[in-house]
């Protein structure tokens, strides 16, 4: 049955928060300077006035935080931290460390560039350096996804048949420092969703055993198991999200969102806030008589490969907009998009379009010289295949 | 959709009076709204931008905000050439001024100003302004109601700012009204 809950007016740091209240973690480690996020600072507030029964740890740095979520992880406890930027990748050491032991940590990251030259607006070249550490990916699009994916990200890392890490993306600035209406799912209700955490996979005095083991001889196994179990999750975060719209009234596709991709004869892949402008311009350029389309793609790890490819068997171009940028090839999300595409026998035109680096304004007349751009190049057209948006220099690709 | 853009230095609250907008709109008339400030480092004094999108539907668009329909200043030493451009052919510029002649040359849109520091010294006892020119330009947009304003202000401040910034918002509401005569 769908429950209602209270609407307030809050930032996307908020609604985390709000979140992290929800699901009332025993532990949260988090270091608060920049570039960390009020997030931390508001969950602090709520320790603080006791409206949320956890321990905070204070630590010196990013690294520490992971490291105390770590251990709090590791005798059982349900974990929180947040980070962002350089502190993302200052906590890079300990980030398969989580995902190799099977711990369900949940993090927030705020999207912000990496330094130098020193930006710290909206970007995603530090959540994607981390593809490969083994941790669950998702993206959202405004801060009522993020407060839905923190309460969804417990019930999917905690799952016995998951147990794997996840990191929530949201943009920074965009996202983070932006109020909008969010509605806050009923405590009691939430309950019944995402039950209290209790776990096998813990140091524990009265059933002693090792965790975070060495492996010398097993190592390639450990890893195998690991990259078996996180092909399972997609199903898992498919039914996760099912019935999370059953019992509050939201879902978001699961892996990816199809907007207007019926018939779309091009269509732009999109990861975070920049898919709502775009749905922006897909409206005004369908009711133009446009066959264009939109695919949000909400998970970047695992990746949505047989999605994609379906996509691909239908339309002839795909665009994709990459916030950022793997210096000597192309944007990071093509390079994903582009391999998965590979296993047709037909393979649609493809243009990658660096767009919103270090928060640079991604407008709708961007988005819409885009789809142009791609509808002229599944007539035939040649264009430009790395293209960079909006940037004030030239670019001889 | 309303969009308006909000001139005002670092400490003086323009980013408050945004969100106020935003949440006298979403949550106590059912539109939605989404307020943001000027991305980027906080600093005192320093010129800073607030924002407010407010529509009928969801607002999804999260590009700049390239034109206005309405641009407030609330502190008259930054309206300038540059802080005057990205507005709609037919926007409104409201400006915290004693002397509203000034700038009457400086361009072809509608002005419409509020003394509002003098006024924020009568009722407030301090030069915030931002809470006087909300009340200035609720009265002249009607985007929201003035009652709809005053619970934004009673969620959103602190409960020791509430009185006298309801009594602020009203008494501006009411000068600007009597002013732009739009009923």
């Amino acid at each position: 049955m769908r429950m209602a809950g209270r609407k307030i007016f809050i930032s996307g740091d908020e609604a985390v928060a709000e979140a992290v209240r929800l699901v009332s973690p025993h532990v949260i480690s988090a270091y608060p300077i920049t570039p960390q996020t009020v997030a931390v600072e508001r969950i602090s507030d709520f320790v603080e006035d006791g409206s949320l029964q956890a321990e905070y740890i204070h630590v010196e740095s990013e690294h520490s935080a992971m490291s105390a979520a770590l251990g709090a992880a590791a005798v059982g406890a349900r974990t929180f931290t947040a980070t962002s930027s350089q502190g993302l990748l200052y906590m890079a050491e300990v980030l398969p460390y989580v995902s190799g032991a099977r711990f369900p940590i949940v993090m927030m990251n705020a999207n912000r560039a990496l330094a130098v030259p020193w930006a710290l607006l909206s970007d995603h070249r530090d959540s994607l350096s981390q593809l490969d550490s083994g941790w669950i990916q998702v993206y959202c699009e405004d801060a009522q996804e993020t407060l839905d994916m923190i309460i969804q990200a417990y019930r999917v890392a905690e799952d016995e048949r998951v147990m794997t890490p996840m990191m929530v993306n949201l943009d920074g600035f965009v996202l983070t420092h932006t109020y909008e209406l969010v509605e806050l799912p009923d405590q009691a209700a939430l309950k019944s969703f995402l039950p209290d955490y209790s776990t096998d996979n813990k140091m524990d005095l009265d059933v002693p055993k090792s965790v975070c083991l060495a492996a010398m001889n097993h190592y390639m196994e450990y890893m195998m198991k690991q990259e078996l179990d996180m092909r399972n999750v997609e199903s898992i975060i498919e039914e996760t999200d099912r019935e999370y719209g059953d019992m509050f009234g939201r879902s978001y596709g699961g892996m990816i969102e199809q907007y207007m991709c019926d018939g779309a004869d091009a269509v732009l892949v999109t990861l975070g806030s920049v898919t709502g402008t775009a749905r922006v311009v897909v409206d005004s350029m369908r009711s133009e008589g446009y066959k264009v389309g939109l695919v949000k793609l909400r998970f970047m790890r695992p990746f949505p490969k047989a999605e994609i490819i379906e996509i691909g068997s239908k339309v002839k171009a795909i665009g994709v907009v990459d916030k950022d940028i793997s210096v000597g090839y192309e944007g990071i999300v093509f390079t994903n998009v582009n391999s998965a595409l590979s296993d047709l026998d037909r393979v649609p035109q493809r243009l990658n379009f660096i767009a919103g680096l270090g928060g640079r304004n991604v407008s709708k007349a961007h988005i819409r010289d885009m789809y142009m751009q791609l509808l002229e190049v599944a007539e035939g057209k040649e264009k430009e295949k790395i293209q960079f948006v909006n940037a004030r220099c030239e670019y001889n690709g | 959709m309303y969009e308006v853009r909000w001139h005002g230095r670092g400490g003086q609250g323009g980013f408050t009076a945004a969100r106020l907008l935003g949440m006298a709109a979403s949550v106590h008339e059912g539109k939605y709204s989404l307020a943001f400030p000027s991305f980027g480092p906080e600093r005192r004094g320093a010129p800073v931008l607030g924002f407010t999108r407010i529509s009928d539907e969801k607002i999804t668009d999260r590009s700049q905000v390239d034109e206005c329909d309405y641009v407030v200043f609330l502190d008259e030493t930054l309206v300038g050439e540059t802080t005057l451009l990205g507005l709609k052919d037919d926007a409104f510029i409201l400006i915290n001024t004693a002397e509203p002649e000034k700038y009457s040359t400086m361009t072809d849109k509608q002005i419409v100003a509020l003394d509002a520091t003098s006024l924020s010294l009568e009722v407030l006892g301090r030069p915030i302004t931002n809470t006087a020119m909300l009340g200035a330009l609720v009265a002249l947009s009607r985007i929201v109601s003035l009652e709809a304003l005053k619970k934004a202000i009673q969620d959103g401040m602190k409960p020791s700012l509430v009185e006298k910034n309801c009594a602020i918002v009203e008494k501006a509401f009411n000068m600007v009204k009597g002013a732009v005569n739009n009923g």
